[in-house]
């Protein structure tokens, strides 16, 4: 077995220590700020079936009826969110979901297949599939 | 009882890697049952086995130790070519690889530290790497990248320091003239 010469008896990090331990703070805030910075939507898609019914601007007060397979679904968008207020459906999770304000996030309604989608500047993915 | 036919010569080093590789085992097999706020986040206490074998006896012994220690871990487990096992493995190839690199750092100013910083930030890009491409194709993965990011940061800082204390408590056990010293 052969022997290392001995390092310093310090238990102090050394110069490059904390030069790595800097580095790798810095690093951690960037990787934060870039895969965490959730931008909020502008625009609202909304889907009936395979249609697209219409897409609206966040920056309003409007409450919309949207037709669709069992009923009429009462969407209300105020101010850079949107929810779904009361739907046609059994388990209302659409309704249950509440308030959608941020780029990419999405609410279904599978029975009355009507689905809200918002926008940001650019898009995001909400899924791949390969 | 029957006399094995089979003879396997063992050298000293072979026992010593068997020795250290046992120290490793029951360190990974305790962090296997310690609860984790998030599913990967763990403080690695096995790197530590890792580095002051590396420190102490080479970059073979200590890729030896790391992964005798993965396999035969897994075997105790019950997890041997699960999924735990190959992220396991990947966490552990990735990071020797950093350290086999990282060894050659001047010693005067990078430490055990700088080592365990490299070694745990690998370790997490390996699996990361093998859960985006196999176990969980999607995007949604890179939320998780900034926690394993900021775990790696604080357990590769607090391995490094217990590393560098144990490494020294050694050579100051084996040198005694200096130890008396002190």
């Amino acid at each position: 077995m052969q022997q290392r010469t001995p390092l310093k008896f310090n238990n102090k990090p050394l110069a490059g220590d904390q030069l790595v331990i800097i580095a790798s703070f810095a690093l951690v805030i960037v990787l934060f700020q870039q895969f965490w910075s959730f931008e909020h939507a502008s625009k609202l898609k909304i889907r009936q079936g395979s249609k697209i019914v219409g897409t609206y601007d966040l920056d309003q007060t409007r409450e919309l009826h949207i037709h669709g397979e069992l009923g009429d679904s009462h969407i209300i968008i105020n101010q850079g969110k949107v929810r779904f207020k009361q739907s046609s459906c059994n388990n209302q999770y659409c309704v249950h979901q509440g308030w959608l304000s941020l780029a990419g996030q999405v609410a279904i309604c599978l029975p009355n297949q009507i689905s809200l989608q918002l926008v940001g500047a650019k898009s995001t993915y909400d899924s791949l599939n390969y | 009882m029957t006399r094995s036919i089979i003879n396997i010569s063992t050298t000293a080093e072979d026992h010593h890697i068997a020795k250290l590789t046992a120290l490793a085992i029951g360190l990974h097999i305790l962090e296997a049952i310690m609860p984790s706020p998030l599913p990967g986040v763990k403080p690695g206490i096995t790197n530590i086995v890792t580095l002051f074998v590396l420190y102490e006896y080479g970059f073979a012994t200590a890729a030896w130790v790391s992964l005798l220690r993965v396999f035969a871990s897994s075997l105790l487990l019950g997890q041997f070519l699960s999924p735990t096992f190959v992220l396991s493995l990947s966490g552990a190839v990735f990071s020797l690889c950093a350290l086999y690199v990282a060894q050659h750092l001047p010693k005067k100013y990078f430490s055990a530290i700088t080592l365990s910083i490299l070694a745990a930030f690998a370790h997490i890009a390996g699996q990361l790497i093998i859960v985006r491409l196999w176990l969980i194709p999607h995007t949604g993965v890179a939320y998780l990248i900034p926690i394993f990011a900021l775990a790696a940061l604080i357990f590769g800082v607090i391995n490094g320091l217990i590393t560098r204390k144990i490494s020294t408590n050694n050579r100051l056990f084996k040198n005694k003239s200096l130890y008396d010293a002190i």
